[in-house]
């Protein structure tokens, strides 16, 4: 995959080269920036958490798009007061600024206007991103020198980044990802029922915001490093990779973090060895692979072993017709008699003889020439499957008011969830009531 | 520096922003109805390494290459948000995040790659366009010579793209506007007509992202987005009917196309400063129709809001000050409390009320208007305890607010339920 990125007058990386900048020991500057962009991926990680929980993921994305103003302002304002205009901390704080504007101004239109959520951030992220480039275009007539690496806040670079930047990066990182553990519990309250404890008595609206102001600083942070039009997927993609693999506030959220490190350790290497490649997209694409990876191969939210639970199931649902057929086939089912059953429940070669080896490994059947023949574990099994059949047919009839046309077809699909306990309970009363109905 | 309209210079600038700004404002109307929104966002970002790929494989800008790549891009992006939301169970607004900056980090690691081979396509130009270099080289100077073959042979090839794109965006939803409508406002409802939602949903995927590509190059994708979303918000808030949001939408587009583009020379030529970037004051200029919109709209602004709000306050407190005098009237007894003096003022300013000393009365018109309130008052008393099942002395607050209504329950009892009489509808 490397070998594709690389551009052509870009030679590879020796090993060497991979290890000494993935052990720290690439010199002062890459390594700060590479532990500063790893804090950046923990915290994206650990905040988008509660992000994704609160179902604002987006919002994130009008927030950051909404720097790009604040970033230019703060640059002019910084210019006309005398400073440098490439001050980190003074962009940053313009950025968080209009940021925060942005968010308001969704809010706001949520409140007086009739517009959905998803017109209130389209409107925001796209206007205050407009009057970004026009203020960047201001700063560009205005022939300051040093105006082209505003460029850099849209699609982030880690290759010009200083150590005081990356200082800076990695300290709001650390601040917010400390924050965020302090309030786990109380986000987790939030997160997962507002009103609950909003009645139990929780600032609900003050964690929000809390909430809120940590994003802010991901975004900012972020902003210089991933740029501010990637720099959400910092937010996003961690947290929701995470969700695969965990169902705890706890796990996911170390797991979020983990990951959003991982992504950011990788990709701020990468960069650090082909500079050209912009850091920003590497990060992301490095943890879209951690998505992607999750959502295929998590064991029990994953896509892979769902699909396998799922097939599980109806190999479980059609060896079940097999014993049942052969049940009431006096326990034996000839060729023919197989093949009518596989072309009444639709079973393909590949599928029938998948259900006939899984009932033949747990020693239901023992098949020869073409034949099914139950065992006795087989006979018993085939046994109750067709009596729970019975049994269902019978409920639904008296008091499901199913029209008996419907019954069975039905009843092929309940048969198998239902539990002895219920059934046992069923015959009873079904006993009861035909003794009831015969006196 | 004159700031003044140069064929040359303007021209096809202009009519590129306008373009662009009519299409996606036209398939923006349909997004911002389904909420999907941020689907159009999604899309724009996400046909940027369809685009890239298709000039890596073709090496060349040519157009239908780049459209069929970003065609294919917009359409991936819809399947795969689709595919994430519902195999991997994520909400709909994180997988749509997942999906565009993914494609879109994509995007940008392909076009570095792309801009060492020394072409011309680069990351900047994608966001925020290039109207700039749309300039007539040979153009007439008078207008009057512009109404000749010669200036649509003349015109470059965004604007010609624009003007298919706006021409096949037209067609499309003047055929489909019954389909477009239903599935816009009750999806389920389509299926059952017999024509499937789904299909229209990506029918109208594939125009937005057509009209994206169309779109980017000459104003750049956020100029898209901001056209996609602001003018059928804008829309959306002065009008409930479908067709007429359509026309508004188009208008909105059009206004701040021709806004946005003069006020970006124009507004800083007035600072002696030099023009600023033509897309980003469009946007500007829609955000702006926006805001008036919500501010202004006559149904659904803020403004009219607050005005209704104040209608009603003033008609309540009148109401409130002729029931008193009302009862006052009734019981003999002074119940006069905290009352509003503008309320009293407006009172005999409409002739309702009479002020003797300090003492204010009923007149005869006021009198009859009182007798309706307390009558209504008095009616949902009782209806509340017959009906509702309320215990009397519970009443009153209830009633103080639904005798504001213009309705009030049929007729009730001779008598409330303190006692008291309901007066009878006033002789006409």
């Amino acid at each position: 995959m490397l070998a594709s990125l690389a551009a052509p007058d870009e030679s590879l990386p020796t090993l060497a080269e991979v290890v000494r900048v993935l052990t720290f020991r690439a010199g002062y500057n890459t390594s700060t920036v590479l532990l500063g962009v790893t804090l950046l991926g923990v915290a994206g990680g650990v905040v988008g958490v509660f992000a994704l929980l609160r179902k604002r993921a987006l919002m994130a994305d009008a927030l950051s798009h909404a720097t790009l103003p604040g970033v230019a302002l703060a640059f002019l304002a910084a210019l006309t007061l005398g400073f440098s205009g490439r001050s980190l901390p003074i962009l940053l704080l313009g950025a968080a600024v209009t940021g925060v504007l942005g968010v308001v101004c969704v809010q706001l239109l949520l409140r007086v206007s009739r517009l959905r959520e998803d017109a209130a951030i389209g409107i925001v992220l796209s206007v205050f991103f407009g009057a970004g480039i026009v203020l960047l275009s201001i700063v560009q007539n205005s022939g300051s020198a040093n105006a082209a690496g505003l460029n850099h806040f849209i699609y982030g670079q880690t290759a010009a980044m200083r150590v005081s930047d990356a200082a800076l990066m990695g300290g709001i990182a650390l601040a917010s990802i400390l924050l965020a553990f302090l309030l786990l519990k109380e986000f987790g309250l939030v997160c997962f029922n507002a009103a609950f404890a909003d009645v139990d008595g929780w600032p609900v609206s003050t964690l929000d915001l809390v909430m809120m102001a940590l994003v802010v600083l991901v975004v900012v942070a972020g902003l210089q490093a991933v740029g501010l039009i990637l720099v959400i997927a910092l937010l996003i993609l961690p947290p929701v990779a995470a969700r695969f693999w965990t169902q705890r506030l706890w796990t996911l959220v170390v797991l979020a973090g983990v990951l959003g490190g991982l992504s950011g350790y990788l990709g701020a290497a990468i960069s650090a060895l082909m500079p050209r490649k912009p850091a920003g997209a590497v990060i992301v694409l490095t943890s879209g692979a951690v998505f992607a990876l999750s959502m295929l191969f998590a064991p029990s939210r994953g896509v892979l072993a769902s699909a396998l639970r799922r097939f599980a199931l109806r190999i479980r649902f059609a060896r079940e017709h097999l014993l049942e057929a052969a049940h009431e086939n006096a326990g034996t089912l000839g060729r023919a008699a197989l093949d009518a059953l596989a072309r009444r429940r639709g079973w393909p070669g590949w599928f029938r003889s998948m259900i006939l080896t899984s009932a033949r490994v747990r020693g239901l059947v023992a098949a020869a020439n073409g034949e099914v023949r139950l065992t006795d574990a087989g006979a018993a099994a085939g046994a109750r499957i067709a009596r729970n059949h019975r049994l269902w047919e019978e409920y639904l009839i008296r008091y499901a008011d199913v029209a008996p046309s419907h019954v069975d077809w039905s009843v092929d699909q309940v048969e198998h969830v239902l539990s002895e306990h219920l059934v046992a309970e069923l015959e009873d009363a079904l006993r009861a009531r035909a003794k009831g109905a015969a006196r | 520096m004159t700031p003044a309209f140069s064929i040359a210079l303007d021209l096809f600038p202009l009519l590129a922003a306008l373009l662009a700004a009519l299409v996606c404002g036209l398939l923006g109307n349909f997004l911002v109805l389904r909420r999907l929104s941020l689907m159009g966002d999604a899309i724009s970002h996400a046909v940027l390494p369809g685009l890239v790929i298709a000039f890596i494989l073709t090496s060349s800008r040519s157009s239908t290459a780049m459209f069929l790549g970003a065609a294919i891009a917009g359409l991936a992006t819809v399947v795969l948000v689709e595919l994430v939301k519902r195999l991997g169970k994520v909400e709909p607004g994180a997988a749509m995040g997942v999906v565009f900056s993914v494609l879109f980090a994509l995007g940008v690691l392909l076009i570095e790659r792309a801009a060492v081979r020394h072409v011309d396509l680069d990351a900047e130009c994608v966001l925020h366009g290039q109207l700039e270099t749309l300039v007539w080289f040979d153009a007439p100077t008078r207008f009057a010579d512009l109404l000749s073959l010669d200036t649509l042979r003349a015109a470059p090839r965004q604007v010609t793209t624009l003007l298919a794109m706006l021409g096949a965006g037209v067609v499309f939803v003047a055929l489909f506007f019954k389909e477009l409508r239903i599935a816009a406002f009750d999806p389920a409802l389509a299926t059952t007509q017999g024509f499937h939602a789904g299909v229209m949903h990506y029918a109208l995927m594939l125009f937005v992202a057509a009209a994206t590509v169309a779109s980017f190059e000459a104003v750049g994708s956020i100029l898209v987005i901001a056209m996609l979303i602001c003018p059928a918000a804008t829309a959306r808030l002065l009008t409930d009917r479908l067709l007429p949001q359509v026309l508004v939408c188009a208008a909105a587009s059009t206004l701040a196309a021709f806004a946005g583009y003069f006020g970006s020379t124009w507004i800083p030529a007035a600072f002696g400063a030099d023009s600023v970037n033509a897309a980003g004051s469009i946007t500007l200029a829609a955000g702006g129709l926006l805001a008036l919109a919500v501010l202004a709209s006559p149904s659904h602004g803020v403004i009219a809001a607050a005005a209704r709000r104040a209608r009603l306050r003033r008609s309540i407190e009148l109401d409130d000050l002729l029931a008193a005098l009302f009862r006052e009237e009734e019981t003999g007894q002074r119940r006069m409390g905290a009352l509003r003096p503008a309320a009293a003022q407006r009172a005999i300013g409409r002739g309702l009320v009479a002020r003797t000393g300090d003492r204010l009365a009923l007149t005869d018109p006021g009198r009859a208007q009182a007798r309706e309130v307390v009558r209504r008052h008095r009616l949902w008393e009782a209806y509340l305890v017959e009906r509702a099942g309320l215990s009397p002395d519970h009443v009153h607050e209830t009633a103080e607010r639904l005798e504001h209504l213009g309705v009030r329950p049929a007729e009730g009892p001779a008598l409330d339920p303190h006692g008291r009489e309901i007066p009878r509808g006033s002789p006409e």
